[in-house]
């Protein structure tokens, strides 16, 4: 039987990847996301973990070691944060187009410059187009769930694609939180054993990742995109089985006090809990606004968010991320060209928020409410806002 | 070859397959050899970095175009100005 405990947050993301029984770890130490990989080296020292703990002395070095060590058939596991993944990108595009299941812990944290290093989304959004699989985290049980379920999706043989993890860094890196521990059997009967497909191995002699000339490249990438979209109902089979396991439950789309919902605010991320109070508050004021949130972000669940926003008036988009576009964070523009897809148009507003770890309160999504409700009453134009920017 | 038919991650499965790699397509200049000029040093052969040269039974060294992919190392080192590299025509 698993436990309950009070724990830090990073603490528990390691304990649960050590009983995921990893070979091989790669350690860059970055803020905020170091206890992790930290408690990861205890663990490996204590010989409470029987992996290899590789430290590195780049980023750059932990993912190329992590792909080195999928390549031959180990189950690999690292962590970074912001500028940490930006020097770790190249590779993150070599470990998805391989197809070698790596699980990363991204304590999301902002992009220098200034220098920064406080939570934002912009790693998050960095990383979205590398091919890999992305899930989302609220709270820290979150975070021991969502790892333990990277492993079960990435290594199924019907997707075999990388899996980030997502975690807001400080808000939940950082923070100690009642969390629901499972034990060694109960990882086990969650999580069969690695199996790789195919592997380095000099019985069997391959080449991994050769020049894929013009006459290539376009299938190869076809074939990685199917790969991607092909992910989806894999990922929600394996929250199903976590559910029958484990009792709790995900969706690619979560809703909170959506029904009859005029307003729907869209969120990713730890933002959502403060969201889901500045619900229960406008609820209790009689006002019609719900929550949605984005559990999933790659592969990206279009249909079944605009499922859910089809039946609003207005939708309030959150960005913790600048995307430079058409007036649209990237989150925005996503769900913009889904509802567009779809034929669906509600109002959409956007807003930027929480940048470099500023706050964003209970009052800050009820003024994001009320002017979306306004603007949609008075007609206004589309809006897009960079919240609490002093002018 | 349809997408279908790569193999995961784009790996090669078979060993060796380099040797059925046509860099003879990227070539927009062919070496051409004067067999009159031709001293059968061997440079070509030497020097070539895809061994593109196999010496026949009269000594002389004849190129495998399936290779070649047009550098013009073996041109510049030949010691007798034999070999010119002429212009590739599809
Ligand atoms: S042109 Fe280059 S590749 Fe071709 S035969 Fe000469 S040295 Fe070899
Ligand atoms: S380098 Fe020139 S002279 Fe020497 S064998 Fe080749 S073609 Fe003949």
């Amino acid at each position: 039987m698993g436990k309950r405990v009070g724990m830090e947050v990073s603490i528990a993301a390691a304990e649960v990847v050590g009983l995921c029984d990893v070979d091989v770890i790669a350690a860059y130490p970055i803020t905020p996301q170091t206890h992790i990989v930290e408690h990861l080296s205890e663990l490996v020292a204590d010989g409470h973990l029987d992996a290899e703990f590789v430290p590195v002395e780049s980023e750059h070095s932990a993912m190329s070691t992590c792909v080195g060590a999928a390549a031959a058939g180990a189950r690999t596991f690292t962590s970074t944060s912001s500028q940490g993944y930006a020097l770790m990108a190249e590779i993150c595009y070599i470990a998805s187009s391989l197809r070698l299941p790596i699980v990363m812990a991204v304590a999301n944290r902002a992009l220098s410059a200034p220098i920064n290093i406080w939570n934002d989304h912009s790693d998050m959004m960095m990383a979205r187009d590398t091919g890999w699989i992305q899930t989302v985290a609220e709270n820290g049980q979150e975070v021991v769930d969502l790892l333990l379920h990277a492993y079960r999706v990435a290594e199924d043989p019907r997707v075999l694609l990388p899996v980030m993890v997502n975690l807001d860094g400080f808000t939940l890196t950082h923070m100690i939180e009642p969390i629901w521990l499972p034990d060694k059997d109960e990882v086990q009967r969650y999580l069969p054993p690695y199996k790789p497909q195919i592997r380095l191995d000099p019985r069997n002699p391959m080449t991994f990742g050769p020049v894929g000339m013009p006459e290539v490249y376009t299938e190869a990438k076809k074939a990685q995109d199917e790969a991607m979209n092909g992910a989806l109902p894999v990922i929600v089979e394996a929250w199903q089985e976590f559910e029958k396991q484990f009792g709790r439950s995900y969706h690619p789309v979560e809703t909170y006090k959506t029904e009859g919902a005029e307003i729907l605010l869209l969120t990713v991320g730890s933002v959502s809990e403060t969201a889901m109070t500045a619900v229960d508050k406008m609820r209790a004021q009689g006002r019609n606004v719900g929550l949605v949130r984005l559990r999933l972000w790659r592969p990206f669940p279009a249909k079944e968010l605009v499922n859910v926003l089809k039946t609003a008036k207005a939708v309030a988009v959150v960005d913790r991320a600048m995307a430079f576009s058409t007036r649209s964070g990237p989150l925005c523009t996503e769900v913009k060209a889904a509802l567009y897809d779809h034929g669906v148009s509600p109002y959409v507003q956007n807003y930027i928020a929480g940048l470099g770890g500023r706050d964003v309160t209970v009052e800050d999504f009820e003024m994001m409410a009320a002017k979306t409700s306004d603007g949609l009453a008075k007609g206004l134009p589309m809006g897009y806002e960079i919240v609490n920017v002093r002018e | 070859m349809s997408w279908k038919d790569l193999a995961l991650g784009c790996t090669l499965t078979e060993p060796g397959t380099a040797a059925r790699l046509r860099t003879g397509d990227w070539r927009s200049m062919r070496p051409v050899t004067n067999y009159e000029l031709c001293n059968k040093c061997g440079q070509c052969y030497i020097f070539c970095p895809d061994m593109v040269y196999s010496r026949t039974a009269e000594g002389y060294y004849e190129a495998n175009y399936f290779y070649c992919k047009g550098c013009g190392i073996c041109a510049r080192e030949c010691p007798k100005d034999a070999i010119q590299m002429v212009q590739e025509e599809k």
